[in-house]
């Protein structure tokens, strides 16, 4: 009896805010979004047909398949690794930090490090190191081929023209489009117009093919200006390149002693390189697995936390006695320390599961809204479901059903585990 | 001979010795970077909120360590004048305090019958709540949503409401595993000494039980500072700083100022009890993971 007045306070407040609302929750699933007509199992046929829902229910299963194993195996790691360090306090730390900030925020911050924009965002910044040492930003990124007479299969890519060099020489017409005034070197001067030189030899220019008003596009007008400092290669016809020049200051270039033929006039690709984009890794083809990473980072001390008290806890004696038989650590780790850990292993592993199924907070920070549809998960769906837009209560509820369902095995392990241990 | 004996032995030793040297300092190594890659994202972070908007937007924090005069408290000062996020934190703490204070207080007498008062049926009383534990709380937002609604409880109080006996379940969990592993003779001294069960709670196992209360008061108190789910659908009007983040979010690009500055401050306070009271948020969290 005076147990019911210990009791009585919190057994009323969760049989009315948790026992009721969760039978309740199931009956709604089967009836409209208001809670009023009876609908059966219409909600969860339209559920699995929704390709929003569909999205969502895909990117949890691909959460809950590689989130917990991924954690797992980070923490355990870390956690033997950092066993015998002397600052091992300190690092275990600076790993848990994250699991004491809002989720929200911890996307938000990864929302940052992700940025598309080698300039902007830090991971995009490392991996353009690489990139601009071996693949650069050309001189003049992204100009197109003025004239039909030139070869270029996308703006940005090499421009080349092909020449004969007949008795009288051979003439090229570089013209260069989508380059602003500004991006030609001051010292600049007015286009060279190229004419035949004579037998052996290949003559031409490189210019900035338009002037306002100018619609004729291949011949050199008043007021075109050269481009100088531009390498031009000539290339024969097995395609090696027998002379390499650079163009003047009224963009000219000018070849002799070759043999008479066909050549190939080119401006080569790295010239007009345009500068590296990034990975992006919040777009939609990524998201999911950016998401996955930035949850390493949150719940990697949690992981590691864990198992290394867990560690701690194992009888030190096993472990000697195993590598006084000679064992290496590599065996002394995988056949006695992970066998031993397993009971803390599980626990660490449920609770990323249940977690990964609930993941909500952490698609919101990082996802942009235009990507927030392919980044979708259960539980955002739910709320997105019932409580966003028109709120449809009724499917709101399946989902929030279905959830629970994917939850129910687990709830089922603990229970059991829990009665057998011995102590409560 | 015993001498070559002695030579080989010492020349394996010797080898082994620099191979462990090596293994070690590889796992410094490895370990340096990974401590590495867990800060920078929060430095990053740091860094930014103290940079102007237009300089965001141009160039990446680091370029701050090569001109280091764009730092600016622009952010936290407009921040600071703005009356919605005062606001904000205002209600953060006016929902984070009694979604603390109550569970515990429930979970204290709950805990305290389930661990030391025979009745009939007490096993099974435990069972069900520790099943709740793993009842995600969206199966209950829809139908509390609808009660709210029906009685008239709205803002921080149904906030609070929802905290409370979400907290529950492992609130008492913890309380009543804590108050189990007290020692038996204690109770039964007690009741021989005649002192009534409400005593024997108040007077005894209330003040033993602190470091269990301690550890749950963070945690839930952590737990409630940071949700964003809940206060979403409940807080209404009264938003708690994590709804006023979020809601900038759509702003994305406009707000960013606004948003470095708040993530900063609304981890201020999460980061501030971790490193006061670190021992009680680890147990209070590896009490947690069964949840």
């Amino acid at each position: 009896m005076i147990a019911l007045l210990f009791l009585a306070p919190a057994l009323f407040v969760l049989g009315t805010l948790v026992v009721y609302p969760t039978i309740e929750t199931i009956r709604l699933s089967f009836f409209d979004r208001f809670g009023e007509d009876f609908v059966g199992l219409d909600n969860y046929r339209r559920m699995f047909r929704l390709d929003r829902m569909r999205t969502g229910f895909r990117n949890s299963m691909i959460w809950v398949v590689v989130f917990p194993t991924f954690v797992t195996t980070v923490g355990l790691a870390l956690a033997v690794l950092s066993e015998k360090v002397k600052w091992r306090s300190a690092f275990r730390v600076i790993l848990f930090m994250p699991a004491a900030i809002a989720v929200l925020s911890s996307g938000i911050i990864w929302r940052f490090m992700y940025d598309a924009d080698p300039g902007t965002g830090l991971l995009n910044a490392v991996a353009n190191v690489p990139v601009a040492i071996f693949n650069p930003e050309g001189d003049y990124p992204g100009v197109a081929a003025s004239h039909d007479g030139l070869i270029q299969e996308e703006p940005g890519d090499a421009i080349s023209q092909v020449v004969e060099a007949g008795p009288d020489g051979g003439v090229a017409l570089l013209g260069l489009l989508r380059l602003t005034d500004a991006a030609i070197p001051p010292e600049a001067v007015q286009a060279f117009v190229p004419t035949p030189a004579g037998s052996g030899t290949i003559t031409g220019v490189v210019w900035r093919d338009t002037t306002p008003g100018d619609n004729i596009k291949g011949i050199v007008d008043p007021a075109e200006r050269g481009i100088p400092g531009i390498t031009v290669e000539i290339i024969d016809t097995s395609g090696t390149t027998v002379a390499t020049i650079q163009s003047g200051l009224d963009g000219s270039f000018e070849t002799s002693g070759l043999d008479p033929g066909t050549y190939r006039v080119e401006i080569p690709g790295s010239t007009f390189r345009e500068a590296w984009g990034g990975i992006n890794w919040l777009g939609e083809d990524l998201i999911t697995l950016s998401a996955i990473i930035a949850g390493v980072w949150i719940w990697g001390g949690f992981a590691l936390l864990v198992i290394a008290a867990g560690l701690a806890s194992l009888p030190q004696e096993t472990l000697e006695a195993a590598r006084v038989d000679g064992a290496t650590e590599w065996q002394v780790f995988s056949r006695v320390t992970v066998p031993l850990l397993k009971p803390i292993i599980a626990v660490v592993f449920v609770a990323l599961t249940i977690n990964a199924l609930k993941m909500f907070d952490l698609i919101i920070g990082i996802a942009p809204g235009s990507v927030q549809d392919d980044a979708n998960v259960i539980a955002l769906e739910m709320w997105r479901t019932a409580f966003t837009g028109l709120g449809d209560r009724g499917m709101g509820s399946a989902i929030a059903v279905f959830l629970f369902v994917l939850i129910l095995p687990i709830l089922v392990f603990n229970i059991r585990r829990f009665r057998l241990e011995p102590e409560g | 001979m015993t001498t070559g004996a002695t030579t080989r032995a010492g020349r394996v030793s010797g080898l082994a010795r620099v191979r462990g040297w090596f293994s070690k300092s590889a796992v410094q190594i490895v370990l340096v970077v990974v401590a590495l890659f867990w800060m920078v994202p929060g430095i990053g972070l740091l860094v930014t909120s103290f940079r102007p908007l237009e300089k965001v937007a141009e160039s990446g924090w680091w370029n701050t360590i090569t001109s280091p005069g764009q730092l600016t408290t622009e952010n936290y000062s407009n921040l600071l004048g703005n009356d919605t996020l005062v606001d904000a934190v205002i209600n953060t703490l006016l929902i984070a305090i009694p979604s603390t204070v109550l569970p515990i207080l429930l979970a204290a007498a709950a805990g305290y019958a389930l661990a030391w008062i025979d009745f009939k049926g007490r096993d099974a009383v435990f069972l069900l709540i520790v099943a709740m534990l793993m009842v995600p709380l969206q199966m209950a937002l829809i139908p509390v949503f609808r009660i709210f609604r029906t009685v008239g409880l709205s803002g921080i109080p149904a906030v609070v409401v929802f905290h409370t006996a979400f907290g529950l379940p492992f609130a008492v969990f913890l309380m009543r595993n804590y108050y189990a592993g007290l020692p038996k003779s204690l109770m039964e001294a007690a009741r021989i000494d005649g002192a009534s069960e409400w005593k024997i709670f108040y007077r005894i196992v209330l003040p033993l039980g602190f470091p269990a209360i301690a550890s749950l008061a963070i945690f839930q108190f952590t737990w409630t500072w940071n949700d964003l789910l809940v206060a979403l659908v409940f807080s209404g009007e009264q938003k708690p700083l994590m709804v006023f983040i979020s809601n900038r979010l759509g702003q994305f690009g406009s707000g960013i100022d606004v948003i470095t500055a708040g993530v900063f401050i609304s981890a201020l306070v999460p980061l501030g009890i971790f490193f006061a009271f670190q021992k009680y948020f680890e147990a209070g969290l590896l009490g947690g993971s069964v949840k």
